[in-house]
């Protein structure tokens, strides 16, 4: 196992940038989600760890052995970064049985046959495939390729397993358990893990940090808490969670924390930063009571299961989001009060 | 250190094995067509400017190519009818077993024309075998209405039928199901739809699909030399044929022109085809999972009787006539139960030298020929797919000439590239090696595109997974590439076979005594007044061929998309 470098790494196909001058440090054992809407350079940043892509610029270190390195040309194939790698298209041989797919790199390796099987057999156990060794790979489902690909990458001890939407092509109850399968995999192993997904209850759901990524940078490395709780650009805001970004003025530092003037009231918020600008209103900071300060109008309601949510206009003229446990109309007048919200500086 | 000398043994390892196998494949493909085309342009030698005009002005030269065109030009509008009827039917309407129906309209594609011209020369004329049998021979003395430019043009056009229902059925299939239904539900039926709905959506495979089939048509040996050389109406293929079988090489100056005319009409067509291919593929979108089927209701079981009629007449008949003449002891004999005999087939399958010979010789080049193609193709498809340089580009855009060129343009470029090794005395002309490298040639694409197409479909998942997991170049060629793509390499090289197997065009130029391929032999015999013999040879071969495609086609559920061409 090993930590994972990336120096001023960029990619550019063509003229194009996939990524610009990511420098970032996955730490050893640690479960790291990249995060992103599709075309924000997660997958190319996973292929230049793999190898299978090479950097226009930068370095890239695997442990304390350099792997790739733009100005000298240095690229070391994948076949010797000793990574492991799942596909979202799982790329399990079509003609080779499970067995032969999850001992092949081991047929690499040249171990003895005797070997071979005995660490065949604790991938298939450890990922419950026991029964499915002579199965070809036709004859699986979905969640089963998934874990056919899941134990060829453990079965030969990678320093770090690389995961590209791995559960992208499953359906969403199978979704929930390979979630737990892959947690499992993780705090079994302490392997380290970069796992790249565009769905954020995902990444949230298994990752110690998540990297969010929008145009080719990581605009936030955080855990998914802070990310949630403190983000600091307005797309991490609206990209992570629900809630309404809002505009806010003359904010001052006192005694008893900061205040700002937001949606034409002045409110306590919380902020680390001098100069805040933003300030996030998750659907928890709003609660509806008849008394409150701010009305809002409702523009829609959205039955969630159990609550409704509700887009709302402010008097102000700013859009806000919450949730309410009984059904309202739209055009309802309603009052608002306010927890403090996070503020964060324009970005 | 370690680390730049692991880095050198993948990717670079993979760059040099690819220029290494293009180097190789250039050579084969485009050296010759090279050749020729400096021939051509180089006033040295023999050839220059005024020697090109002086050729092209003689009326031999004239005459031929006017027969050319006119030839490959109604033999295309009869490919046309037939092959557009059928591709439109089958692609849209509910007639039944449209897949047998399209095996048979595939196989007169895959009978080489020699074999064509032969069989229908057996079903008409005063000395038909069948015609005799049944009574209805005309008397002694007639002429075979087959030995004339109409005979010429209606087997023409039956041969290249297939091209067009290819082609065109390719374009129907690409239509999507909603635009016709589109128009059912804003009222439109039967021919209006297809006038104003799917004709023109189909229009640019059409055309595509005649210019191949007119410089297919174009280059076709086999039958205007069967049908034509005994009427004395040459073409430009036959007139090259005669001039250098007459001559010698000593007219290898002139007719190196007469096939640059041909290759010059030749690419004009080929561009035309690609020139409509690509404009088909730019507006259709829209699922095309499943195949239109418009209800012919009470006119299907007629349609279903007038289609079947037709392979009847094109396929069925021909074939009972070569059979016929080859079963009986004499060729004028009519065929019944006391005349019936197996010595043309005896003979000619045992006896004589020169068929055993050809026999022997066409399946060892065209064997070995699929061999060397597909241990040569598989790695370049594969790593060109992944490496693209400028040079594989333009070999990708250029790899098919040689294959659509006439077999003519080939023969004469190959004489003239071997015929002097440079820096030697040696020649290749007149050996089996000059046959070998013209089969390479043009066969190339035909090995190459069922496996380049395979691996394109191929996940790429699939290669970097084994190389994530620290497969070698070598180790993943072996275990991951070469088994996932052998189907479709298979395919390819039993259609190598086929088509080498049956060659005439190319061999025909090239064959000296001792190097007779099958093709000669059977045009051979024939032209010696053996037909008995050569209609049992032709049956031979037929029977082979109907064979190897009933193999694909039993095979075709577990081969990609594009890979069996008359299901494409």
């Amino acid at each position: 196992m090993a930590e994972l470098t990336l120096s001023h790494v960029a990619k550019h196909f063509g003229d194009a940038a996939a990524l610009k001058s990511v420098s970032t440090t996955v730490r050893d054992g640690e479960f790291l989600a990249l995060l992103g809407p599709s075309g924000c350079g997660k997958s190319t940043l996973l292929r230049l760890l793999a190898g299978f892509e090479q950097p226009t610029e930068g370095r890239i270190h695997i442990g304390q052995r350099e792997v790739a390195n733009a100005a000298s040309r240095l690229n070391v194939p994948p076949e010797d970064r000793n990574i492991g790698f799942v596909f979202q298209s799982y790329a399990l041989w079509p003609h080779m049985n499970v067995r032969r797919n999850v001992g092949y790199p081991l047929e690499i390796r040249k171990l003895s046959k005797a070997d071979r099987d005995a660490r065949i057999d604790a991938a298939l156990s450890a990922t419950e495939l026991t029964p499915y060794g002579d199965r070809m790979p036709s004859d699986l489902s979905g969640g089963q390729r998934q874990r056919v690909a899941l134990a060829r990458c453990l079965v030969s001890d990678p320093t770090a397993v690389l995961l590209d939407e791995p559960l992208a092509n499953l359906d969403v109850a199978l979704r929930a358990s390979m979630q737990e399968v892959f947690s499992d995999f993780h705090r079994r192993t302490s392997a380290t893990m970069v796992y790249v997904t565009h769905d954020q209850a995902e990444a949230m759901a298994m990752a110690d940090r998540i990297a969010v990524m929008n145009q080719g940078v990581i605009v936030q490395l955080d855990t998914p808490e802070a990310l949630y709780t403190r983000p600091r650009s307005r797309f991490v805001a609206e990209f992570i969670g629900e809630g309404a970004v809002v505009p806010l003025t003359g904010a001052t530092h006192g005694d008893a924390g900061a205040e700002a003037t937001l949606l034409g009231m002045r409110l306590r918020v919380e902020t680390d930063t001098e100069h805040p600008a933003l300030a996030c209103l998750r659907p928890e900071n709003l609660r509806i009571t008849e008394t409150g300060d701010i009305r809002a109008r409702v523009e829609r309601v959205t039955y969630l299961g159990g609550r409704y949510r509700l887009d709302l206009t402010a008097a102000s003229g700013d859009a806000l989001v919450t949730q309410s446990a009984t059904r309202l109309q739209p055009g309802d007048q309603i009052g608002l009060a306010l927890s403090a919200p996070w503020a964060f500086a324009a970005a | 250190m370690s680390l730049v000398a692991t880095n050198s043994s993948s990717s670079r390892s993979e760059g040099r094995l690819l220029s290494l196998i293009l180097a190789v494949a250039v050579l084969i493909t485009l050296a010759p067509v090279a050749r020729l085309f400096f021939e051509g342009i180089t006033a040295g030698g023999n050839l220059n400017l005024g020697f090109f005009t002086e050729v092209l002005a003689k009326p031999a030269t004239l005459s031929a190519l006017r027969h050319s065109l006119i030839t490959a030009g109604f033999g295309t509008v009869i490919s046309v009818l037939i092959g557009g009827t059928f591709a439109f039917l089958v692609a849209l309407t509910d007639l039944r077993r449209k897949g047998a129906l399209v095996f048979c309209l595939m196989i007169p594609m895959m009978i080489p024309p020699q074999i064509t011209a032969l069989s229908w020369t057996q079903i008409m004329g005063p000395s038909s075998v069948f015609l005799k049998t049944l009574g209805l021979a005309p008397p002694l003395g007639a002429p075979q209405p087959l030995y004339s430019a109409g005979g010429i043009i209606l087997l023409m056009g039956i041969q290249h039928t297939s091209i067009i229902f290819l082609t065109l059925r390719a374009g129907l299939r690409a239509i999507p199901q909603e635009v016709v239904e589109a128009a059912r539900i804003s009222g439109a039926s039967g021919l209006r739809i297809w006038g104003q709905i799917v004709l023109p959506l189909t229009l640019p495979s059409l055309l595509a699909g005649i210019a191949i089939t007119f410089v297919t048509a174009l280059g076709n040996f086999g039958i205007p030399a069967m049908l034509g050389i005994p009427a004395g109406y040459a073409t430009l293929p036959t007139l090259i044929y005669q001039r250098l079988a007459g001559m010698g090489t000593t007219v290898l100056a002139e007719v190196a022109v007469l096939a640059i005319l041909i290759g010059v009409v030749a690419i004009c067509g080929i561009l035309l085809q690609r020139f409509f291919q690509q404009r088909q593929r730019v507006h259709l979108v829209g699922s095309t999972g499943r195949p239109l089927s418009i209800p012919l209701g009470h006119a299907r079981l007629p349609v279903e009787i007038a289609l079947w009629t037709v392979i009847a007449a094109i396929l069925v008949l021909p074939m009972a006539g070569l059979l016929a003449t080859s079963l009986v002891p004499a060729y004028g004999v009519p065929l019944r139960f006391d005349t019936i005999s197996l010595d043309g087939w005896h003979e000619a399958l045992f006896r004589q030298p020169v068929t055993r010979r050809a026999f022997l010789n066409s399946f060892v080049l065209s064997v070995s020929a699929a061999a060397l193609l597909m241990a040569l193709c598989l790695p370049l498809a594969w790593l060109m797919d992944r490496h693209k340089t400028p040079l594989g580009r333009v070999f990708d855009s250029l790899l098919d000439l040689p294959y659509a060129l006439p077999g003519v343009v080939l023969a004469i470029a190959m004489i003239l590239l071997l015929i002097n090794l440079p820096f030697t005395e040696l020649t290749l002309y007149g050996t089996i090696w000059i046959i070998f490298l013209a089969y390479l040639a043009r066969f190339f694409a035909v090995m190459f595109r069922p496996v380049q197409s395979s691996l394109r479909q191929l996940d790429p998942a699939m290669d970097e997974a084994a190389q994530s997991v620290g497969a070698s170049l070598s180790r993943r060629l072996k275990d991951i590439i070469l088994p996932l793509s052998a189907p479709s390499a298979a395919a390819g090289a039993i259609l190598v076979f086929l088509t080498a197997f049956n060659e005439l065009t190319v061999s025909a130029l090239l064959w000296s005594s001792g190097t007779e391929t099958l093709g000669v032999v059977i045009f051979n015999l024939d032209d010696s007044g053996e037909t008995v013999m050569a209609s049992a040879v032709a049956m031979t071969i037929v029977f082979v061929v109907m064979f190897l495609m009933a193999v694909i086609q039993a095979t075709s559920r577990r081969l990609p998309k594009g890979v069996v061409p008359w299901q494409s």
